[in-house]
């Protein structure tokens, strides 16, 4: 490190003068954040930017929902630790796991408090993570007995989850509805890229298929499809699912804004997404799928237990990327008048009230698109190394 | 043979039905839009949602602002509740798509009325009157010295690229044979952090938008605004060309919040005023005017006291401008043009006969 940095006398000096000019920016940013900012329009606003203008009476639906979730992810991170992989060695407890704890924790505790949220919903908080947490060290503990019929259940847990969230969120069964016009700020971002995620990919895997099939009608579909879609920008493509639609369609009977932009962004995903998967697919040497149709494997077969599982391995990181960029995708819909964060952000800075707070907004907006961005990257290599047949060690 | 007689059929069948789709919507004395309003218990009304004072939302998470009081008028006015509507966000290039489609009943979001969007073979709007005069400004720092546009001849002025403030800003110096500099921004905030580090001498853009500004600016009382208005922007609420009924009845909704202010009826006492008419059968023009008597909402096709639950939903229109823009907000802008015409402004309901 030293003979990196202070190898030569002009190396030395390339390196004070970069600690002088990094130094200065964090200051300079510090003490905008900390003396010249005013933070009043973000504490303000935090239920619009967290749910936009979700009706406060059903709130409690979205609350029930994240303690649905914390205990979810408790519940999986917890059965993660306890049945470690069969060819590698697991700790109960690894030093990450303490990590994360502590950042929970200090995140409970500190964020509620600089937003000046209400003691009702600092509490609310606070269960939260104790649920969360309390879920995990349950489940690490016991999970070692639970019997495996019960254990492969489990991946239905989130399919499951989701729908029941979709149901909560929506309402229905008794709930109240809540049109998806009312939804807003991150719910809205979250919704619309976790809609487009879950479906573009089935729909990009059945186009890689397609793409690389030997059915001319399939083959010249897929790669119209994929073509046409890559060849428009995004916000086109926005447009006329928004306007167009109303024309195609007699009043009433289209699609809400809100759908319709999500289906836009899945079927946008879709292709790249197929592309990312034929990639993958190609990497499978052909005289595997040849191997497994001489054993006696239909197409469908050798497809379903030879080559995707190796595929989808080998596209997973390219995936992921397009994954990350449908999130931050989602700030288009705010071009076309729907309320998530983006929007959110623009409405909050044109009430006369917070005029000219710009920087606070996009900033806070910055960290929250860091945050869920950082929380598929983190949790996708964790997928990564779980799926890798060849562990380092 | 047979399917293309099919196909005739059918196609004579469709001209048949577009037919009387066409007669009922002449012929009918209501209109279709009301009546669709009144079945669906809400108005959809079309807004830009993110513009200062005009419409945005506040923390609680209501829509708030000048248009969106328009909306709220409407609302209490043909459905009797100002709370029963469903806000658009809709930007400048798929407003009139949207109210086209009928996926809005009213575009309530700062639309300058011209020719070609009012046209038939335009845009085929129907434009209620304006709520809003506008007009492009030019605003400088007080110490200066500049009362005038000529005054800046041969001096920089901030403008941003690509509007139509730009080439307005061009006609005008061409006229007064005055050369200047333009210094050209890609985005509105580049254009005032350049007026304000001292680039330029002027900055120009609509007043409204001026003045909403200034209110950021570190010392706003060291910035003015030119008397010069350099184009007009009258900003009216929309509808769409093929329903007349319905744009009638949006028309004088709003003329009912202008004549509201001028008869000095407000939010405050509409109660009072309305007792003072169905009490006093002497004062004709209130009584009328509110609905106890004639048969003004019915012509209309609309409740008899349309007036008096618009007023007693947003006020009357002085108020309105006062709540969102006016002195008493944060924009702090001047009435100017926007006061009653006997102080000398555009505002001017013809008469609830």
């Amino acid at each position: 490190m030293r003979a990196e940095l202070f190898g030569s006398p002009g190396n030395s000096a390339l390196t004070l003068a970069l600690l002088a000019a990094l130094g200065s920016a964090a200051f300079g940013l510090l003490h905008w954040g900390l003396v010249q900012a005013r933070w009043a329009v973000v504490r303000a606003n935090s239920t619009l930017f967290a749910v936009g203008r979700y009706p406060q009476e059903q709130q409690w639906r979205l609350w029930l929902l994240t303690a649905l979730l914390a205990a979810a992810a408790g519940l999986a991170w917890g059965l993660l630790r306890s049945h470690p992989r069969r060819d590698r060695g697991g700790d109960l407890w690894p030093q990450n796991d303490w990590i994360a704890v502590g950042l929970l924790a200090a995140i409970a505790l500190a964020v509620p408090w600089w937003l000046r949220l209400d003691p009702l919903i600092q509490g609310r908080w606070w269960g939260i993570t104790a649920l969360l947490l309390l879920v995990r060290w349950a489940a690490g503990h016991w999970g070692r007995r639970l019997p495996a019929r019960v254990l492969a259940l489990l991946p239905l847990l989130w399919p499951l989850l989701y729908l029941v969230g979709m149901l909560l969120i929506n309402g229905g069964l008794g709930l109240l509805p809540v049109p998806p016009g009312d939804w807003g700020g991150l719910l809205l971002t979250l919704i619309a890229a976790s809609f487009a995620i879950l479906l573009c990919f089935p729909l990009g895997v059945l186009l890689a298929l397609g793409r690389r099939s030997d059915l001319p009608l399939l083959r010249w579909g897929s790669v119209l499809y994929i073509e046409f879609i890559r060849g428009a920008p995004l916000i086109t493509l926005l447009f006329l699912g928004q306007n167009m639609i109303g024309f195609l369609l007699p009043g009433g009977l289209a699609p809400d804004r809100v759908w319709r932009a999500a289906w836009v962004l899945t079927f946008f995903a879709a292709a790249y997404l197929a592309e990312a998967v034929r990639a993958g697919l190609v990497a499978i040497p052909p005289g595997q799928l040849e191997a497994a149709r001489s054993l006696g494997l239909t197409i469908p077969q050798a497809l379903r237990t030879v080559v995707l599982p190796q595929a989808l391995r080998v596209a997973l990181p390219t995936m992921v990327g397009q994954f990350i960029s449908l999130l931050q995708d989602t700030t288009m819909l705010s071009l076309v008048g729907l309320m998530e964060l983006m929007g959110t952000a623009r409405t909050v800075m044109a009430n006369p009230a917070f005029l000219g707070r710009n920087a606070e907004v996009y900033l806070t907006l910055a960290v929250l698109f860091w945050c869920c961005c950082a929380a598929l990257g983190l949790g996708s290599r964790a997928l990564e190394r779980r799926l890798d047949p060849n562990p380092a060690s | 043979m047979a399917p293309m007689r099919k196909l005739l059929s059918a196609a004579s069948l469709l001209a048949a039905l577009a037919l009387v789709g066409c007669a009922s919507e002449e012929g009918g004395l209501q209109s279709q839009k009301l009546a669709t309003l009144k079945g669906r218990g809400k108005l959809i009304c079309g807004v830009d949602g993110k513009l200062p004072g005009f419409s945005f939302v506040a923390p609680d998470g209501q829509y708030t602002g000048l248009d969106v009081d328009v909306c709220k008028a409407v609302a209490a006015a043909t459905l009797g509740d100002p709370s029963k509507v469903d806000y658009r966000d809709l930007n400048s290039s798929e407003r009139f798509a949207a109210l086209a489609s009928g996926e809005v009943d009213l575009l309530s979001r700062n639309t300058t009325v011209t020719l070609s969007r009012d046209a038939a073979g335009g845009n085929g709007l129907n434009f209620a009157p304006p709520v809003f005069y506008d007009g492009q400004g030019v605003m400088v720092p007080v110490a200066s010295g500049i009362k005038a546009l000529k005054d800046l001849a041969g001096k920089p002025i901030c403008v941003e690229t690509g509007t139509t403030t730009e080439l307005n800003l061009a006609d005008r110096m061409r006229e007064l044979k005055a050369a200047y500099t333009p210094l050209k921004f890609q985005t509105g905030d580049q254009t005032y952090a350049a007026y304000l580090q001292g680039r330029c001498v002027a900055v120009t853009s609509d007043r409204s938008q001026l003045a909403g500004k200034r209110t950021n600016f570190p010392d706003p009382a060291a910035h003015t605004l030119l008397p010069e208005v350099l184009s007009k922007e009258p900003l009216a609420p929309a509808t769409v060309n093929a329903d007349p009924a319905w744009s009638d009845a949006v028309r004088w909704i709003v003329y009912a919040l202008m004549q509201a202010e001028e008869l000095g009826i407000t939010q405050a006492n509409i109660d009072a005023k309305l007792a003072e008419a169905k009490a006093k059968t002497n004062l004709a023009d209130l009584r009328r005017f509110l609905g106890v008597e004639g048969e003004f909402g019915k012509q209309l096709g609309l409740a008899p006291d349309f007036v008096a639950k618009a007023v007693k939903a947003v006020g009357n229109y002085g108020e309105i401008f006062e709540r969102n823009v006016g002195t008493g907000s944060k924009l702090k802008l001047e009435r100017g043009l926007n006061r009653q015409w006997q102080q000398g402004g555009l505002i001017y309901s013809p008469p609830f006969r």
